[in-house]
């Protein structure tokens, strides 16, 4: 019997048949790998002593602290103590300066600081986002991150998106990332990164542009086939007009806002660009007013069969890397339906299921290059997450990256090219052969040196009992240990969970 | 979006397929190499599929200058009547049609030697206005009752037919419409490819994947990689020197060429950023800049292939067309009917083929968009058909239980 023939009989329920050798130590590593940004030492540890139950009591329960070092390396980012709105005023001060430069040489000397400055907050966003996948011992609560971030895709190159993504991720997705779906959408509804990306910042009564209203009803919420129509699109941008943003800080006492306006860290809701008119969506009237009817529609949403469905779906494909078989989905889409959207009941349901120890599917570029730094360089703290995102971008899934509001595929079809192959194999050699930059503490310094290691305690423990043959064999054949990490990091085990 | 995992292939069945022929997916031998196909054989016709992400708007490529609703429903977004005295005008075509200026330096010498000619009132009878769900069944070829769930794509099927190596695909992953039984390559161009791997390490890669479902991709992969960085090196080495130049995707386009003209028959490429809900442009703006974008590129990739160009055909798609009246933001969103751009050296351009009618408000679609009077399955069955010298049944076999429309003599 193969390694995965053993899976798939455990898949099928058959686990008190199995050799232990299939699961060194009781640890499925496919499972572990799954619930998190990679499985390393410490959780397998923590897994093996829990066993699965408790395992995931503690990954949907409060959050643990990030090592010392990293969680320094995070406050020390100017995202973590200015907002969107602060963000954005200081952007204003610097287009100032480009307008009031005389001169073209003037102008492009501010014209670069502006720049530099936008890039360097999203570098930071990206960097802390990486600094949490690399470290957090939160890993399920960081892979939602990661997907809610996905689902509610906003793309960094649009406008001012790359200052508004921080306070995106800080305030709309990770405070409901294990929470309840209802608030998720709610928090994205009434952020200006979301706002801004589908253009209902322009939304308004009169000048009506439905292209939120739609991937609202066709991304977030019920999905393509939820039983919606073009009426139901026309409807639900009626009901969004006004919801936009306003980037004033404070009311002016010169012009007080009219009643019924809401404002909150660029998020407004303006009654005067809102349309009154009733609609009916969904087969259900929406009683014409104020912001009311957003949070009127929102519920319908929300509650929709459809919605528990789709969404239960994605989040089943997204951990199996494969399309789900249908039952698992009801019975997530069940669980969804009976506690009003609690994702990590959901998630609950999912990681107790039979169908949760699969066979594991290639990981996406993202997880590729984060689960290898997590084995290689266990727990020591990367300072330098250039090249990181470097990886990432390289293998087409840059952070924040994706130019249409789909987001990347969750199916590994989407990343098993003969084009991805190989380039994977490029940034395998890359991390393998050394630290590169990683541990810079400013960028030209010479780096306090650090070798990619993946033959640890980790390895021999759980990785490597589990090992096919072909891939022992060819390991053997290494010649350099550079050479060892590039062809143990391109081996079908370390592409896939 | 279309989710491919959706495993009930809603709407659709897999048997309705097989009902409908699908004994084509069992790519029958005798109808490869329908086409000749040595390596550098110049007459060997060749394809390149150019797919516009993200809606395309219509009327804004080829204008319908003569429509009055036109210009009075897009006060901000509408391409002015042709004037050869105002370079912001469009340019004017025939009595109804005109192209938008950004194309006029690449493309009207084209339209103009007869080598270029469009399809107006294109598209598909997917009423999703949805991008990701139309770009999927566009890409999958079938008709509205089939839905594989994006495993099956119609070059991956044409490319089957005619020779399994003829294919490649310029992205960096594999698109739908790329993806089934033969095995396409893919590789983008927006650097110079390098060969990554001595040839003891890419065995010993090759090796890890013995016996696993990606070995055939892996293996192939790496001998793409090496191939095509192998062409390149010898063409920078070549004394003739036919370097690439140019930026961006003129210079990807060029790299294209080079690889159609000395290796491949099929080819497919995407270039997004064509949604435009908000400030569209007219002669100019984002709109603007995005055409002459893709018009400097297809102008390039003509040079670059150079001889071989009499016996290519290139295709430019997207998912819809945009609402015929502006929407609120100076945009407009998402809509139904499209245009299809056909160049080559020996088609007959220089005309605007398929169904038409007049344009205006009254004759619009759902009172908002421009009609699909040209099914772009029937459409491309019988221009591919004609171009690549394929019998019926390899059409069939392409889009199946679809009706090429024999009066498409493009």
């Amino acid at each position: 019997m193969t390694y995965s023939a053993l899976r798939s009989c455990l898949a099928l329920g058959l686990a008190s048949a199995l050799p232990s050798v299939a699961f060194p130590h009781g640890v499925d590593l496919v499972w572990l790998d799954r619930t998190g940004m990679g499985a390393d030492g410490t959780s397998a540890a923590q897994l093996e002593s829990l066993g699965e139950d408790r395992f995931l009591d503690l990954q949907l329960g409060s959050t643990h602290p990030l090592p010392s070092q990293a969680q320094m390396e995070i406050d020390s980012l100017s995202i973590q103590r200015w907002d969107a709105l602060a963000l954005m005023h200081h952007r204003d001060s610097l287009a100032k300066i480009v307008d009031s430069a005389v001169g073209d040489s003037a102008k492009t000397v501010a014209r670069k600081a502006l720049g530099d400055w936008k890039n360097g907050i999203f570098a930071q966003t990206v960097e802390r986002h990486l600094l949490r996948d690399l470290y957090s011992p939160d890993g399920l609560r960081e892979r939602m991150v990661w997907f809610w971030g996905n689902h509610f895709s906003v793309h960094s190159a649009k406008d001012d998106e790359q200052i508004l993504l921080a306070d995106y991720e800080e305030r709309a997705l990770r405070p409901h990332a294990l929470g309840r779906f209802r608030d998720l959408v709610m928090a994205t509804l009434t952020h200006p990164a979301m706002l801004v990306y589908l253009d209902n910042a322009q939304n308004a009564a009169g000048h009506v542009n439905e292209n939120y209203a739609r991937e609202l009803l066709e991304l977030h919420t019920l999905g393509v086939d939820g039983g919606y129509s073009q009426q139901d699109v026309q409807s639900l941008a009626k009901v969004l007009t006004g919801v936009g943003v306003d980037w004033r800080r404070g009311p002016d006492p010169e012009r007080p806002p009219p009643p019924g306006t809401i404002r909150d860290g660029g998020f407004e809701f303006n009654p005067r660009r809102h349309d009154t008119a009733s609609v009916v969506l969904l087969g259900t009237r929406i009683q014409g007013g104020e912001f009311e009817e957003v949070r009127a529609a929102v519920d319908l949403l929300c509650r929709n069969p459809s919605t528990a469905r789709h969404v239960s779906l994605r989040i089943a494909t997204c951990f199996l890397g494969v399309p789900p078989p249908p039952d698992l989905v009801d019975r997530m889409a069940k669980t969804f339906r009976k506690t009003d959207g609690d994702i990590s009941a959901v998630l609950r349901t999912f990681f107790r299921s039979k169908e949760s120890h699969a066979p594991g599917a290639l990981k996406d570029p993202h997880r590729f290059v984060v689960g290898a730094l997590r084995q290689a360089y266990e727990g020591r703290i990367v300072t330098n997450l250039k090249p990181v995102s470097n990886w990432i971008n390289q293998l087409g899934e840059p952070l924040y990256g994706r130019l249409t509001p789909d987001g990347y595929p969750l199916d590994q079809q989407g990343w098993s090219s003969e084009g991805q192959m190989v380039k994977r194999f490029e940034v395998a050699r890359a991390i393998g052969s050394g630290p590169g930059g990683l541990f810079e503490i400013a960028q030209g310094t010479p780096s306090r040196g650090g070798f990619p290691l993946f033959q640890r305690p980790f390895f021999w423990t759980w990785r490597e009992p589990v090992l096919g043959a072909n891939t022992r064999s060819v390991l053997d054949q290494a010649k350099s240990p550079q050479e060892w990490n590039l062809l143990w990091m391109s081996s079908p085990e370390a592409m896939r969970d | 979006m279309t989710d491919p995992s959706n495993l009930d292939m809603h709407r659709r069945t897999f048997l309705k397929l097989l009902a409908a022929g699908g004994g084509a997916l069992l790519w029958p031998r005798s109808l490869r190499a329908a086409v000749s196909l040595s390596e550098s054989d110049p007459d060997a016709p060749r394809l390149l599929v150019v797919f516009q992400r993200g809606g395309c708007d219509a009327a804004s490529v080829l204008v319908p200058w003569s429509s009055d609703d036109y210009h009075r429903l897009r006060p901000n977004t509408a391409i002015a009547r042709p004037d050869p005295a105002d370079p912001k005008a469009s340019a004017w075509l025939d009595d109804s049609w005109s192209l938008h200026p950004a194309l006029g330096d690449s493309l009207l010498p084209l339209w103009q030697r007869n080598q270029l000619a469009f399809v107006p009132f294109a598209g598909t009878d997917d009423l999703s206005r949805s991008h990701f769900e139309t770009q999927e069944r566009i890409e999958e070829g079938f008709g509205p009752d089939i839905d594989l769930g994006g495993t099956s794509g119609w070059i991956s099927r044409l490319v089957g037919l005619l020779d399994p190596t003829s294919g490649i695909s310029f992205t960096a992953d594999l698109p739908v419409i790329c993806q089934g039984k033969a095995d396409i390559p893919n590789l983008p161009l927006h650097e110079v490819p390098k060969a990554p791997f001595d040839a003891r390490q890419s065995e010993l890669l090759e090796r890890l994947y013995q016996g696993d479902t990606l070995e055939a991709t892996v293996k192939s992969g790496l001998k793409t990689r090496d191939d095509i960085a192998k062409m390149f090196a010898d063409e920078m080495q070549a004394a003739s020197g036919r370097a690439i130049s140019g930026a961006g995707f003129e210079q990807e386009a060029r790299r294209m060429g080079s690889l159609l003209r000395r290796r491949y028959r099929v080819g497919f490429v995407d270039v997004g950023g064509w949604d435009t809900h908000v400030n569209q442009g007219g002669a100019q703006g984002q709109l603007a800049n995005l055409l002459g974008n893709l018009g400097r590129g297809l102008s390039a990739l003509r040079d670059e292939l150079g001889e071989a160009w009499p016996s290519t055909l290139v295709v430019v798609l997207t998912e819809f067309g945009r609402t015929f009246r502006e929407n609120g933001n100076r945009g407009s969103d998402h809509g139904h009917g499209s245009v299809l751009w056909f160049l080559g050296g020996s088609i007959r351009g220089g005309r605007i083929h398929g169904r038409q009618v007049r344009v205006a408000a009254s004759n619009l679609f759902q009172n908002r968009d421009f009609p699909v009077l040209n099914e772009y399955r029937s459409v491309l069955g019988s221009v591919l058909g004609r171009h690549l010298r394929l019998d019926r049944s390899a059409v069939e076999t392409i889009f199946p239980g679809s009706s090429p429309d024999g009066s498409m003599e493009i």
